[in-house]
Formats: C-alpha cells, structure tokens, sequence
C-alpha cells in the first residue's frame, strides 16, 4: 500500500518537474520567435576555406533581379528597394474576387508605414496587357497612394510570371508546415537582402496585423547581417 | 379528447415555430447573399474602397436611383457615377439572381450599413425588372 503511494508520489514529482521544464523550454522558444522571422525558400550550403578551416556558409533563397515599369511610368528595379524591407503582392485592376479585400488590408500597411522611408510596398499586375501604366495611374489616384511608397508595377508577362514564381514557389514549399496551400491572395515579407521572411494571407485583417508587428523585427535587424 | 387538443396544441406550437424560422431565413437569405455576391467588393461594412469602389453604408444613391437598383443588381453597371459627392468610374459586373432574391438582397442593404430606407415588395420588383434598360 505504502509502497503504492511512493510510487505514485514518485511519478507524480517526475511529472510535475517535466511539465515546468517545458514550459521553461515553451516559453523560450516564444521569446525567440517573437525577435526574429523564418528565412523561406531553398538554403544551399556552400562550404568555404578561411585561414586554413572550412565554413559552412548558407545560402538563401533570394529574389532575383527585376525591372518593371510603375503608376508614374518610372522603372522600378532591385536598386528601389535596396538596403529597404519590402512587402509585395500580386492581383489585377479588374479583378472582381480577393482583390479589393487585399488592397483595402494592403492600405492598412500603407497607413502604418506611411512615414519610413525603409519600407515600400510592390504591387504586381497579373493581368499587364490590360493594366497599362495609364490603368495603374488611375486606380492608384483612386486609392489615394504616393508612388514612391506604394508601386503599383506593370510590364512584361513572362517576366512577372516568373517572379511571381520567385515568391510562390519559394513559400509553398513550406506550405505544408501551415497546413495550407499558399494562393495568391497572399502578402510576401521581404528583408534587406531581398529574402522571403513571411507570408501573410492578404484578404485576413488578423494576418496583416500580424504582417504589421513583423516589419519592425526586419527593420531592427540592420543591413551588417551575413551574406 | 383531451388529448387530441394536446395534438392541436403541439400542432400549432410546431408550426409557428416553422414559420417564425422561415421567416428569419427569409431576413437571413439578403445576408447571404450579400456576403455571397457584393461583400467581395463593398466590403463587410459596406464602405466600399476609397475613390475604386463607392460605399452602399449611408449612400445618397440607394435613395436618389432606388428605382434603377434592381437592374444594376441583375445587369451590373459601368461608367461614371457620382456617391456622397465622389465620382466613381468602374465596372461593377451584374448577377443572375431571382426577383425574391434581389428583393431580399435590397432589402437587406436598405435597411442596413447605417440605411434607414423603405423596403421593397417582390411585385414592385418585379415590374422594376421588365423595365431594365436592354443589355449591353
Ligand atoms: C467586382 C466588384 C463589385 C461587386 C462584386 C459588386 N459591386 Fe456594386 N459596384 C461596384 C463598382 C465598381 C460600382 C461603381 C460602378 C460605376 O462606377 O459605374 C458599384 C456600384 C454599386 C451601386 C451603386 C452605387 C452605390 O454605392 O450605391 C450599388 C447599389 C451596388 N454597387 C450594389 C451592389 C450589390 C447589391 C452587389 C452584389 C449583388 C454588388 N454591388 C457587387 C463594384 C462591385
């Protein structure tokens, strides 16, 4: 009986120690994630020779170089957003679905961020034979929205297909882990060095609270990271 | 005896109760569709975006066109228009939808978003609806 009781009591302190650890271990792991954003999209590790030893160096999956033409007919290109967090989307003038939902949250980020020259947003023209820089001009007058804050870009199909790709693809590759496939209503966070740091549902006034606490952690971050 | 009025009772108690639903649905139905057809656009407040999409919440032009509402529902409409003195210019696509539907549609945003406007009957729309100027 004695004996009994022992034993419980026994499980019952190793039970107990083992809760506290993890919530030790819970509250550490918030504590980090709340400084610091995932890198998204493919590492590569490339190993170097420095002073005789090898380093393993990583290297991130990171937009390529770009040029697409804005509201104001002027190019915008990788030198825009250098040293700069940005945050970018894709839609069309026309659209009739997701598209006024994103703008009215993109407008929010617009709002919060008016003021910091570090933060501009991208948005991309699905549909450009349509959404002209004269298209653009207007719906972006119609917004009420400063160019050099907010491009809204148009330009070659092809070529914005293929960097839609660099966003998308890049984050659904991790889909998975959120249990959802990314779509393209969806709000790409991108750091100084033109890396994938989030992705927030567009039409999700929660997501793009949450898109406006993370900008700040990428502006802490100063640009002296490791390439 | 006794028990049949027991029955009628029931009876009856089970059919207001029907009814009653049938006619939340029927308040609910203008809900749904909205969300379904116009939320997209107007937004779940009905305020609209900025100088793109003009608000349906307080809007001047539910009262001044309300004979034209039906139409735009079933047709959409294009070209400039003018909402709470700004001018909007784009392309609303219209839908398909029943004479009970649109009339329950309205009658959800009349009297809705900040709207204190009159309701419409299903007849009046439907009339409305026979007059709808010819499609583009
Ligand atoms: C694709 C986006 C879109 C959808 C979906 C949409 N609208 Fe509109 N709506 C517009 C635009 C844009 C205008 C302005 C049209 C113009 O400039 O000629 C407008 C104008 C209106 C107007 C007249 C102006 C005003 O604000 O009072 C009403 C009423 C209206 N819409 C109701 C509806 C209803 C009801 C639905 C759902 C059946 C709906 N709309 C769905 C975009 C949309």
């Amino acid at each position: 009986m004695s004996k009994r009781n022992n034993l419980s009591l026994k499980t019952g302190l190793a039970a107990g120690f083992l809760a506290l650890a993890s919530t030790a271990f819970y509250s550490c792991d918030s504590g980090s994630k709340s400084t610091t954003l995932p890198i998204y999209g493919e590492r590569e590790p490339v190993e170097r020779v420095v002073n005789g030893e090898t380093v393993v160096d990583t290297i991130y999956h990171q937009i390529p170089d770009f040029a697409f033409v804005d509201q104001d007919s002027q190019l915008v290109t990788q030198e825009t957003v250098a040293g700069k967090v940005y945050v970018s989307d894709f839609f069309f003038t026309s659209c009739p679905t997701i598209c006024p939902k994103m703008k009215s949250q993109m407008l929010r980020v617009y709002e919060a961020y008016k003021d910091n020259p570090n933060v501009v947003l991208l948005s991309h023209s699905i549909d450009p034979d349509h959404d002209t820089v004269a298209v653009l001009k207007d719906y972006a007058d119609r917004l009420g929205i400063e160019t050099a804050k907010w491009h809204m870009l148009t330009g070659d199909m092809d070529s914005i297909y293929d960097i839609a790709k660099q966003y998308l693809a890049a984050v659904e590759e991790d889909a998975n882990a959120e249990g959802g496939f990314s779509h393209s209503g969806d709000f790409y966070l991108i750091d100084q060095q033109r890396r994938i740091r989030g992705h927030y549902n567009g039409t999700l006034e929660e997501d793009v609270d949450r898109l406006i606490k993370d900008i700040p952690l990428l502006l802490s971050q100063k640009e002296h990271e490791t390439k | 005896m006794r028990q049949n009025k027991l029955v009628m009772v029931a009876m009856a108690g089970f059919a207001l109760t029907t009814l009653t639903q049938c006619f939340t649905k029927k308040k609910d139905e203008g809900k749904r569709l909205y969300e379904q057809h116009c939320q997209s656009c107007h937004m779940d407040d009905g305020s609209g975006l900025k100088g793109l999409i003009p608000p349906l919440a307080n809007a001047d032009y539910l009262q001044t066109h309300r004979d034209a509402l039906p139409c735009i529902i079933r047709h959409g409409m294009d070209g400039s228009i003018i909402v709470n003195g700004v001018e909007y210019n784009k392309e609303m696509p219209g839908v398909d939808l029943r004479a009970d539907h649109i009339t329950n549609l309205l009658n959800y945003i009349q009297t809705n978003f900040g709207n204190n406007n009159p309701r419409y009957t299903l007849t009046e729309v439907q009339e409305l609806l026979e007059s709808c100027p010819p499609e583009r």
